[in-house]
């Protein structure tokens, strides 16, 4: 396991991600109505919540594919995709956007590998132009990645030749090779088979055994009863309730999420 | 009154056989007859044997006057020049069209306008009347130069010199051609899926290397096509600046036939050269396409 893995011993004061107040609208319908949300280093945070309530948006604005329109987001204490002087937020060139979101792995629910690469080169192509790896050394540290999720022997397939799982498997993969210190999941098993579930939440659960901080969006609730140290529900734009799962889970108190459960479990 | 037919009534006992009764093994299948299809097979080729045994036969082809211009220096320079108008055309004017093709996807509204003006502008204009255009440039302006509008200029040349009849046309060649090539790569850029960029960016991979890594090589499985045909009609369409009187293909074989009265061998010379070169523009398609599809399939 790489060092920007793991988690530093003494947990520092701030934060590794703190949202304060983020809205968001698309025209005219709020989509992110004042979010507040805390995660600390090494934590799995699971965030549950029905479609449309704005999951995919708030973890969108976490590296910055999204801007916010009001609030502020900042990982590992800096804001993300902001400079913030006395009172004013300019936002930061691209380059220096980019250079952040490489210390942010995010992994998509419809994987978005590169068709037109090899497993391999989908691995290496981010260390290799973003970071300036070596292209040798990035090879190195993709097939150990890929050893570590059990595609060893796929480096030279394209990903149209591999399982719905194999790609998500290789997906996160992709994501780690910037050994990034906080990982970001949406639904990365909802467009699986049932059958290729299980092989992908391994490969999330060995990551987060690792001290990997991560949010998950995943409608996967037996996962998030495993692996979560924290649960979220959203809806409508906020977060309505926060806690352990065995809070959120077994014990909800509002009434949404009680209904949301019924219906997932 | 009903449309459909009652099922025929067979004698009493008897039923159609279905599935693989007794005795299966024993089924062939019989493939239905399509005696009209012969018909027009056979119709066809009596009409082509005809068409061959003309060519062959009739003494109208001269086909020893072909075989005489066919392979002839004045002909084999002039194909030079047409593969030389081709190449320029198409380099230049790819090169414009990529450019004009991202002004166009940018977020600047004044690029895109830019963009847009300058696709319907010379979509619009016939290719001859603007070639005629350049050809005439020298009596519009007398002399270009490069400075502030208005101002003091930096350089200048000389039109006259600058733009010689073979510059006047790959320039009209290659500005017509951007206007094409432009909407031919915007729809390329455009049949990405827009995970692909997003996922790049979220590796933080830098803006260009996304377009030429990520996004280009995708866009080339649409784009090939129509771009093949573009540079096939670019090459037919050179024949046009014979108006031009430049030494290409089309003009040459016009020359020699105004000198010798032989038309029909001469154009058959000129047909042969553009069948062949676009015939093996298509095998260069064929492969660069198969190196595109790369991952495409299971
Ligand atoms: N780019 C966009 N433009 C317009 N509306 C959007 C966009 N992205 C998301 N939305 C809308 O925002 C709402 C929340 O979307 P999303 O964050 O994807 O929800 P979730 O992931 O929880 O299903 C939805 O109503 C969706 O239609
Ligand atoms: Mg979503």
């Amino acid at each position: 396991m790489s060092a920007a893995l793991t988690t530093p011993p003494a947990a520092p004061a701030v934060p590794k991600v703190e949202l304060r107040g983020v809205r968001k609208s698309f025209g005219s319908t709020e989509v992110l109505r004042g979010v507040d949300l805390d995660v600390a280093a090494g934590e799995v945070t699971v965030v549950l919540g029905p479609s449309g309530s704005g999951k995919s948006t708030l973890l969108r604005t976490i590296n910055h594919l999204e801007k916010v329109d009001g609030g502020s987001v900042s990982v590992d204490g800096t804001l993300v995709g902001y400079r913030r002087s006395g009172n004013k937020l300019y936002e930061l060139r691209e380059r220096e956007i980019l250079r952040r979101r490489t210390r942010i792995g995010f992994v998509f629910q419809n994987f978005h590998l590169f068709p037109h690469l090899t497993v391999l080169e989908n691995i290496t192509e981010a260390p290799v132009s973003a970071l300036r790896r070596p292209r040798r050394e990035a090879e190195e540290a993709a097939r150990k990645l890929l050893d570590r999720v059990g595609l060893a022997d796929k480096e030279t397939a394209y990903p149209k030749q591999l399982s719905g799982g194999q790609q998500q498997r290789v997906a996160i993969a992709r994501a780690l090779a910037l050994e990034p210190g906080l990982l970001l999941f949406d639904e990365p098993t909802s467009a699986l088979d049932p059958e290729l579930v299980g092989e992908v939440l391994d490969v999330i659960r060995d990551l987060a055994d690792g001290g990997t901080t991560m949010i998950v969006v995943t409608h996967e609730i037996g996962f998030a009863r495993e692996v979560a140290d924290t649960v979220v529900f959203m809806d409508e734009g906020r977060i309505v309730e926060r806690g352990t799962p065995a809070e959120v889970l077994d014990n909800p108190v509002h009434e949404r999420t009680r209904a949301f459960l019924s219906k997932v479990l | 009154m009903t449309l459909t037919s009652d099922p025929p009534v067979g004698k009493t006992g008897e039923r159609p056989e279905t599935g693989a009764g007794p005795g299966a093994d024993e089924l062939t299948v019989v493939a239905v007859r399509r005696p009209w299809r012969w018909a027009a097979v056979a119709a066809t080729a009596v009409v082509l044997v005809q068409f061959g045994h003309g060519l062959v036969t009739n003494p109208g082809w001269e086909w020893d006057v072909f075989a005489q211009y066919f392979a002839s220096e004045a002909i084999l320079r002039a194909v030079w020049v047409t593969l030389q108008l081709t190449f320029h055309g198409t380099v230049l004017g790819f090169a414009l069209g990529v450019v004009l093709a991202f002004m166009r996807l940018s977020a600047s509204p004044f690029l895109r306008a830019v963009a847009f003006g300058y696709v319907w502008a010379f979509r619009s204009i016939p290719l001859i009347v603007q070639l005629l255009f350049w050809f005439n440039l020298a009596y519009l302006y007398g002399e270009l130069s490069i400075g502030i509008p208005f101002g003091p200029g930096f350089f200048s040349f000389d039109t006259v010199g600058l733009v010689g009849a073979m510059s006047a046309a790959v320039l009209g060649l290659a500005l017509h051609q951007a206007a094409y090539a432009a909407e031919i790569v915007r729809g390329g850029v455009l049949s990405v899926d827009g995970g692909q960029l997003e996922a790049a960016a979220a590796l933080g991979i830098p803006r260009l290397r996304r377009l030429r890594r990520i996004v280009l090589p995708q866009a080339m499985r649409s784009i090939l096509p129509n771009a093949a045909n573009e540079i096939v009609s670019l090459f037919k369409g050179t024949s046009i600046v014979s108006v031009m009187a430049i030494g290409e293909l089309f003009y040459q074989v016009q020359v020699v036939y105004g000198r010798t009265g032989r038309v029909v061998p001469l154009l058959m010379v000129a047909t042969v050269w553009y069948v062949l070169l676009t015939t093996a523009l298509s095998v260069v398609q064929h492969y660069v396409e198969r190196h595109y599809a790369k991952g495409s399939t299971r």
